[in-house]
């Protein structure tokens, strides 16, 4: 039987697979990036912590896009299932 | 002479003509196929800005006026589960595009077994969560026309109010009608509203902008004068609850996901996976741009407006209490956008879901007859999805007229989210865990939706409006521990937050204890599978199995429900896939399959099931077809593919041997038949001649019976001179030797001809015309075709059973070819003798009842192919049906000036 998915050190797509993984990982930094203001408690500013997030947001997109942009040539295969997600 | 009433009203107007107008364009070059610019990945992205209604456009201001940066976790939440498009979107569209998903409601209905009762709840909930949302869209947008009456000097009262809502209700009514529900698109895609929902953001973005840029360096002074101004501020203080901070995030970012509107235009209008990539990084940058300036604008509202102003409509007030008319005007078109593009895609989703899973399925029961009834399921399905767009707008001006609008109608939002959001455990347990059933997804949805009732939506109308204060402070019946805002008796906790991690945990636990519980039907695990699996194997399962459909049948249901050209159209295509002629396949597994999602794309996954296990009398999935789809034997599935492809050229290639082999059998017996029947009618008026002739050469009789013998001997002789004439004309036909006298004429005088000329006695069979005959001129050899124009009447008269014989005559003019079909009452033609009733030696019935050897049609058949047409057997048109073909050269649409003069 053949393997499910591909080999772990395939080369060609090595590097792609790991940007898969950084999309991935792209929701959990934003929420515990966004949780950390509730840490500070009491004495901080509206107009600061206003500036934190909308900054956090900005890193997001920009990671974002370049991440999305570089992935966007394997997307290209036709049938899709070079987008399995089984990673390895 | 400030921006009075009547202006906006007149720039409002001029808005809307706007959007009509670009609207119509876009469906225009939709339906011509230049479609590229509609499918782009901007204009997707832009469409998803729906999710910043009226009530983030206006509301965030005031939201943030009371609590500061909270406000902002309603973009946040979406922010993230856009940037996790990997995890959920990617799954739900790919699933979308699969399975030709609907709706929201459609999804967890095809999911769980194509169930119509989760169709039912799902719709249901959504119409009940979306209802107070429309009205709060509807409250903004007169609540800012009531701004500028203001500027009038003019206070308006209740009932201007109202009038206002109607219009607006009205107006959107309208627009939805019209591009929302004009037919029914194989994908429910609508080009015309996605092109104006994508301006619509546009402007409502640049408004927020340039209100925000008036603020910050007009008033303000500069950035860092604003940020010293948010400092100074009563709400520089960061005092977040963290509870609510991450709740909010939470139902926001759920929210996005399972709104029916937001469903609609991530999964449902999608055209291309790819544009969820680019929407990743855009859409969160267009969320910030619209939350960047919020903040300052309540700060400065807050700052320099008097202590009564209504802080919901700063965006506006501000503007115009420092003379800024054209911003105020752009402002006011920001908000109208916001509100507009809202109402119009949420009432398109909630009249999808209403007519697919509620009207249908309860119309489907109704009928007694079943699915194989006559009637046209599309003009149904179209008109429920009209009145459905009505009476949700109607719906929510109740509501708004009901709630009194004003404050109570502001906090419904965040309720209104928390409703819809109580689909989530279904959705990701349906997408992510195979094991989840229909039972559970039925348990989750109930709980989740009694519990949200109970603790958010009716203490929303206020206090002793719907719950009454003792129920609120002792629980029902005294029961304490079922109060609303403090079940279990736990107390203290935010209402809202209370009332969705309440509602989310039990509606969790059900789908989840539910699930472990009872066990899936096979239709569950097939689509569990498939939806589970979806990028393993986006190929088709079967589902059907069995022969026990037959085709007709199926042609008569898919008639009805794609329109007739189309459903035909499929029928000839896999006809002539599997080797066949005609409009009759195999009913092959694979064609009801790819049946079935055709009309799911028309009716919904449940209905469409529904449809196909009447016709098919419940033959479902087999044991080898789940054996097919599950992952441990994709091997099999590889390997028989292999041999399914080399076998299917064999296949065809038999199955036109085994075709033309029944043919020819058949016609060597009806050969055989045909001969001793030809010798018969030759001998029978042979036989009468010379006996009558004999008696007259014997002589010695009256001259009235000398005369009455001569005339006999005459007809005899006319009908034999008839049959040989019918069997010459044919020789000649066969033989190619006839000439063609070219003439062009008038189709419907032709036809009226050859009504004449068939000599059908007036009141025995009622003859109806349809289709534009009169609008058609036909040029070709139009006696040979009266002929056959003539043999098919004659043939209606002849063989029509039908207690009121009728014959329909449709004309119907194509971009490639004249159809003209005519279609009787009758019993029809049995399938299995379509196949040779054009052979010159076939007659179906006895010969008594027809009088004449059974070439009519024979001739027929020959005569069109001689003039490059062609005459074929319709099924399924409720008698017999025959269709003329003439190719587009032999026709010309009169042009209408020459028709009119020609009538003078």
């Amino acid at each position: 039987m053949p393997p499910a998915g591909p080999v772990f050190l395939a080369r060609a797509s090595y590097r792609q697979r790991r940007l898969r993984d950084g999309i991935r990982m792209m929701p959990m930094f934003g929420i515990v990036a966004w949780m950390v203001p509730l840490l500070s408690s009491g004495q901080a500013l509206t107009g600061r912590i206003g500036l934190y997030i909308f900054g956090v947001w900005i890193v997001l997109i920009v990671l974002s896009a370049l991440i999305t942009s570089r992935m966007s040539r394997d997307a290209d295969a036709p049938d899709g299932t070079a987008l399995t997600d089984d990673s390895v | 002479m400030s921006v009075g009433i009547n202006l906006i009203v007149v720039v409002s107007l001029v808005y809307v003509a706007f959007l009509f107008v670009i609207a119509f364009m876009a469906e225009r070059s939709a339906a011509r196929g230049e479609n590229a610019w509609l499918q782009s990945p901007l204009i997707y992205t832009l469409s998803l800005s729906i999710y910043c209604t009226a009530w983030t456009f206006y509301g965030a201001v005031g939201y943030a006026a009371r609590s500061g940066l909270e406000f902002v976790t309603i973009y946040l939440g979406p922010t993230l589960v856009l940037l996790g498009w990997w995890w959920i979107l990617r799954r739900l569209v790919r699933i979308g595009r699969a399975q030709r998903i609907t709706s929201i409601a459609d999804l967890i209905s095809s999911r769980f077994g194509k169930s119509t009762a989760l169709g039912m709840i799902v719709t249901l909930m959504a119409v009940v969560a979306a209802t107070p949302y429309i009205a709060l869209q509807l409250q903004s947008v007169t609540l800012s026309f009531a701004v500028f009456a203001q500027q009038d000097n003019l206070t308006w009262a209740t009932d201007d109010l109202n009038a206002a809502a109607i219009w607006v209700a009205v107006g959107l009514a309208i627009f939805t009608v019209i591009f929302g529900t004009r037919n029914l698109d194989a994908n429910e895609r609508h080009s015309g509203i996605v092109i104006a929902i994508a301006a619509e953001a546009i402007v409502k973005l640049f408004a927020l902008v340039a209100v925000g840029a008036f603020v910050v360096w007009g008033l303000a002074g500069g950035p860092q004068a604003t940020l010293d101004l948010i400092d100074a501020s009563p709400i520089s203080d960061w005092q977040q609850s963290g509870g609510r901070w991450a709740t909010l995030i939470f139902l926001s970012a759920a929210a996005f996901i399972c709104l029916p509107r937001m469903f609609q235009v991530l999964v449902v209008e999608n055209t291309n996976e790819r544009n969820l990539g680019v929407a990743s990084w855009a859409f969160p940058l267009y969320l910030m741009a619209m939350s960047l300036f919020v903040l300052p604008i309540a700060v400065v509202g807050l700052n320099i407006m008097p202590a009564n102003t209504n802080p919901d409509l700063f965006v506006l007030t501000i503007p115009l209490s420092q003379g800024q008319e054209g911003l105020a005007m752009l402002s006011f078109l920001g908000g109208f956008s916001s509100a507009t593009s809202m109402v119009i895609v949420a009432t398109i989703a909630l009249a999808t879901m209403v007519s697919n899973h509620i009207v249908a399925p309860i119309w489907l029961n109704a009928r007694t007859e079943g699915a194989s009834i006559s009637g046209d399921v599309r003009k149904v399905i179209v008109l429920a999805r009209r009145l459905s767009v009505a009476g949700i707008l109607a719906l929510g001006y109740l509501y708004f007229r009901l709630s009194g609008g004003g404050a109570a109608l502001a906090a419904i939002g965040l309720v209104s989210f928390s409703g819809a959001v109580q689909v989530l455990p279904a959705l990701i347990g349906g997408i992510f865990w195979r094991a989840s059933t229909r039972i559970g997804a039925a348990c989750g949805l109930m709980t989740g939706f009694a519990v949200w009732l109970w603790t958010l939506f009716l203490p929303s109308f206020g206090v002793d409006a719907a719950l009454s204060s003792s129920v609120m402070m002792n629980g029902p019946f005294g029961i304490g521990w079922l109060r609303p805002q403090a079940l279990f008796g736990i107390e203290g906790i935010d209402p809202l937050v209370h009332g969705l991690v309440w509602s989310i945990l039990l509606n969790a636990a059900a789908f989840f204890v539910g699930s472990v519980l009872s066990f899936p039907t096979p239709l569950e695990r097939l689509q569990g599978a498939q939806f589970v699996n979806v990028f393993e194997h986006s190929n088709n399962a079967q589902t059907w199995s069995g022969n026990a459909a037959r085709a007709e049948d199926l042609l008569i249901m898919a008639q009805r429900i794609i329109g007739p050209n189309e459903a035909q159209q499929l029928f000839q295509t896999e006809s002539t896939k599997q080797g066949k002629q005609g409009y009759l396949p195999d009913v092959t597994p694979d064609f009801v399959n790819g049946l079935e999602k055709e009309l799911a794309g028309s009716v919904g996954a449940a209905t469409a099931h529904a449809m196909i296990g009447q016709l098919t009398e419940g033959a479902t999935v087999s044991v080898e077809d789940l054996i097919a789809v599950a992952d441990e034997a994709a091997q099999i599935v590889e390997y028989s593919n292999q041999l399914e492809a080399k076998s299917a050229e064999q296949d065809r290639t038999a199955r036109a041997l085994r075709e033309a082999n029944k043919k020819l059998t058949a016609l060597s017996v009806q050969k055989d038949a045909f001969l001793s029947q030809i010798s018969h009618e030759l001998r029978t008026p042979m036989t009468s001649i010379r006996s009558f002739s004999e008696i007259l050469r014997d002589g010695g009789m009256a001259d009235q019976s000398h005369a009455r013998f001569a005339g006999i001997i005459h007809d005899e002789a006319v009908r034999l001179t008839r049959l040989l004439d019918d069997l010459l004309d044919l020789a000649v036909l066969e033989n190619g030797q006839v000439t063609l006298h070219q003439q062009t004429g008038s189709l419907d005088d032709l036809i009226d001809r050859s009504i004449a000329a068939s000599g059908v006695p007036t009141g025995t069979m009622q003859i109806i015309k349809t289709g534009g005959a009169a609008e058609i001129s036909v040029t070709s050899d139009l006696d040979r075709l009266a002929q056959v124009f003539i043999n098919l009447i004659t043939n209606a008269r002849k063989y029509c059973a039908a207690v009121r014989p009728t014959l329909t005559i449709a004309v119907e003019a194509k971009r490639h070819e004249l159809t003209i079909d005519f279609i009787d009452n009758g019993d029809g033609i049995p399938a299995d003798d379509h196949a040779v009733i054009f052979e010159k030696f076939a007659r179906l019935t006895d010969e008594g009842k027809a009088g004449s050897a059974g070439l009519g049609l024979a001739i027929c058949r020959e005569i069109m192919e001689r003039i490059g047409g062609t005459i074929t057997y319709l099924p399924g048109q409720g008698g017999a049906a025959f269709r003329v073909t003439l190719p587009a050269t032999a026709f010309d649409e009169i042009p209408q000036s020459s028709s009119l003069l020609a009538g003078q």
